[in-house]
């Protein structure tokens, strides 16, 4: 028996059961644009980017089920232009300074930024104050960059079993915060080691004192844009399926 | 001459002439005139007036990411404030550099001096050279030389396109790279990289010999001029090595008066505020450093960059370039060597020394070493001084226990030569422009005497909240509504609204 198919820019896409539309695209090498996702965590739909035309209805392609005869739209002028709008505004909620970033040339907002034409600012920056936690020995935190993908959250509650990470306020005033009584992550059990450290897409959580050690030329997206990167983010299973 | 021509005792009498902006230099700046109905020369002051802001925006910022940001200060030396930076944090951090990490660095540092001292004599100042200060302004310009000297412009562009290759294959990318960082280097040299700077260097070597001669034979062709134009003297200052050698990279300081006796030699770069301090202006957001030890800015200016450091060193520890500096020193009994447009011969001669350095590194096989990175017992403080293309270059900084940056100090090479381009448009202004009609021609006489210094105008600018600053509200008519003033300790004072008005 065949596998069941659905069609994504007229392409046919084969998917298991219990796949995404986005991690059946991965799948079948096929890039979707992303944040918020990582194939070793459960799906968040926080992001946005990777939203697609489904069925004629606008949907998270990261929460949305693979079912058989799905039409999805995803490579359109349509979705491409919402998706630079969507990375537009995240660029100018934080403090995003790529020339003097150690992230970049490994950060995925930048990477995607360049994949989608996003190459200047476009609404007007809001320059957040958002000073930076430099507390602990080994990992600076720095807040300017936060995306609010909760993948650090998410790593740090299910993995690392600390719950160092959380989000607070609402709206535009949501943040990041460290569940410490005084707020500073040098007063967590939080280390270099967990799960929590190794996730971010932007440039928060920084291992101390050796930023810019890669060469340029030798960085993550310096070889190839983030789209030929499929392969990484194809979809394992997640460990215990973490609930 | 000194302050003679500062500050008119009654500038509402005087008729103002403005340069603005200054051209072919780097940055923004302006000179005002002020004239008398005779048109005497009153007052000359040279203002820069943009603000950066670097000192104080990285307080807070990690360390490591300083040599990275603060090279943002400028685009065409770039290379220097990210050196001084690292080389500064390379102290903070108690760190003894590897043999490959020092030399990859050197290599760096001398891929820049190349292109930039390239890029300012070829493209910048030439033209004036060339075709003669009041020539017909169509043609004064790059373009020009380009028509006039296709070959002279085209070992220009190719001597700073090589320079900015050193530079791509030591940091990353021709601009704003990241190959120093705290403590070492993130690369090396390959071997394919070091086979292809090689493959052009020794016709670098010629081509940065025949420039030094190009403007050789300029001074002998308008001696008297060249001689004269814009001449003072001053104290100097600049790095030398532990045996009196030229060293752009790292040294002590050594410090001469105007009469040519040592005020200070091989002094300790890290205590250089021992030695040197800084005034401030109202006029001006670029600061008035002096040494300390002739009391006040008034006495104690000097000037520093590639006429100090060829004139100031015991020698250049390159045969070709050395020679050249013999030349220069003994040219019409030495008087090229006190010369302002001897900056542009110094200038060449250092571009000589880089170009044969560089051929003497790509030589040498720790270029290619693995051993990037070193460690040390960590400071609380480190200062990074080094000799940039316009002159020395001076990076202090205060790093917490959490490894922020709370203090930053810079003192950048056009910072040092403030008063020295103030005394040279001075004199200048005296010799060409008192008593006559101004024409552009004259006019850029002063623009010549700066660029003479390479000035980099954006560089100097880099302090936020401690210069002093005048905000005027002008009517229609020109007249003044509003003014509002804030004195270098930050207090602010609003002058009185005329009565006349509402």
């Amino acid at each position: 028996m065949s596998e069941p198919t659905f069609t994504l820019d007229g392409r046919e896409i084969p998917f298991a059961a219990g796949q995404s539309v986005m991690q059946a695209a991965l799948a079948a090498g096929v890039f979707v644009p992303h944040l918020c996702y990582h194939p070793e965590f459960r799906p968040h739909g926080s992001c946005k980017l990777c939203t697609m035309k489904i069925n004629g209805r606008h949907a998270t392609s990261c929460t949305t089920p693979a079912a058989a005869g799905l039409e999805v739209e995803s490579d359109t002028p349509e979705i491409q232009d919402k998706r630079r709008t969507l990375l537009q505004m995240l660029l100018v909620e934080g403090n995003h300074f790529c020339p003097s970033c150690e992230k970049s040339g490994e950060c995925k907002l930048q990477a995607l930024g360049y994949e989608l034409g996003v190459l200047t600012p476009h609404f007007n920056l809001l320059y957040p104050d958002r000073p930076v936690d430099a507390s602990h020995p080994d990992v600076l935190l720095d807040f300017n960059r936060c995306i609010l993908c909760e993948l650090c959250v998410r790593a740090s509650a299910e993995v690392d079993k600390k719950s160092v990470f959380a989000l607070a306020g609402r709206g535009i005033r949501k943040h990041l915060i460290v569940n410490a009584e005084s707020g500073k992550l040098g007063d967590t059990d939080f280390a270099l080691t967990d799960k929590a450290a190794q996730v971010c897409p932007v440039g928060v959580i920084l291992p101390k004192k050796c930023g810019f050690c890669v060469p340029i030329g030798q960085r993550r997206f310096d070889a190839a844009p983030i789209s030929q990167h499929v392969d990484e983010f194809k979809p394992v299973a997640i460990p215990g399926e973490r609930a | 001459m000194a302050f003679a021509l500062e500050t008119a005792p009654h500038p509402e009498q005087l008729k103002r002439v403005a340069i603005d902006p200054l051209s072919r230099v780097e940055g923004h700046g302006k000179v005002t005139l002020l004239l008398d109905d005779d048109n005497r020369v009153q007052q000359v002051r040279l203002h820069i007036v943009e603000f950066r802001g670097f000192e104080k925006f990285i307080e807070g910022r990690p360390y490591w990411e300083v040599p990275v940001m603060v090279q943002r200060l400028c685009g065409i030396c770039p290379v220097s404030h990210h050196l001084a930076a690292a080389k500064a944090m390379d102290q903070m951090l108690g760190v003894t550099l590897t043999p490959t990490a020092e030399k990859i660095r050197r290599l760096m540092h001398y891929g820049q001096i190349l292109q930039s001292h390239a890029l300012h004599f070829f493209h910048l100042s030439s033209p004036d050279l060339l075709f003669g200060f009041d020539a017909d302004v169509a043609t004064r310009n790059v373009v020009g030389v380009i028509a006039a000297q296709p070959q002279t412009a085209k070992k220009g562009v190719l001597l700073r396109k090589y320079g900015q290759e050193v530079i791509r294959m030591t940091a990353g990318k021709r601009v704003h790279g990241t190959g120093a960082i705290p403590g070492g280097v993130n690369k090396s040299l390959t071997a394919e990289e070091r086979a292809a700077l090689l493959a052009e260097i020794y016709q670098i070597v010629a081509w940065s010999r025949e420039a030094v001669h190009l403007i050789k034979g300029l001074f002998e062709q308008h001696l008297e001029q060249f001689n004269a134009f814009g001449r003072f003297s001053a104290h100097t200052l600049g790095l030398v090595r532990a045996d009196g050698a030229m060293d752009l990279y790292h040294g002590g300081l050594r410090a001469r008066s105007s009469s040519g006796s040592t005020l200070f030699d091989h002094f300790d770069t890290g205590r250089y505020w021992e030695v040197i301090s800084e005034d401030v202006k109202s006029w001006s957001y670029m600061k008035f450093p002096f040494f300390k030890s002739l009391g006040n800015s008034a006495a104690g200016w000097y000037r520093v960059g590639p006429l100090t450091r060829v004139t100031q060193c015991d020698f250049i520890p390159t045969p070709l370039a050395d020679r050249e500096r013999q030349d220069f020193l003994a040219f019409d009994g030495g008087s090229a060597a006190g010369a302002t447009l001897g900056y542009h011969w110094a200038r060449m001669i250092e571009m000589l020394h880089a170009a044969e350095a560089i051929k003497d590194l790509l030589h040498d096989d720790d270029i290619v070493g693995t051993e990037l990175m070193a460690t040390g017992r960590r400071q609380e403080r480190g200062v990074g001084v080094i000799e940039a293309p316009r002159g020395t270059l001076i990076h202090h900084y205060r790093v917490d226990e959490n490894d922020q940056v709370i203090r930053a100090n810079l003192i950048v090479s056009t910072t040092h030569n403030n008063q020295a381009m103030n005394e040279a448009i001075r004199v200048v202004a005296l010799q060409y422009l008192d008593g006559k009609e101004l024409t552009e021609g004259l006019l850029n006489h002063i623009e010549v005497a700066i660029r003479a210094f390479d000035p980099c105008l954006s560089c100097a600018t880099h302090a936020l909240g401690q210069m002093p600053l005048e905000v005027e509200l002008l009517g229609a008519d020109g007249a003044a509504l509003d003014r509002v003033t804030r004195d270098m300790r930050g207090v602010c004072r609003r002058d009185a609204v005329p009565a006349s008005l509402p």
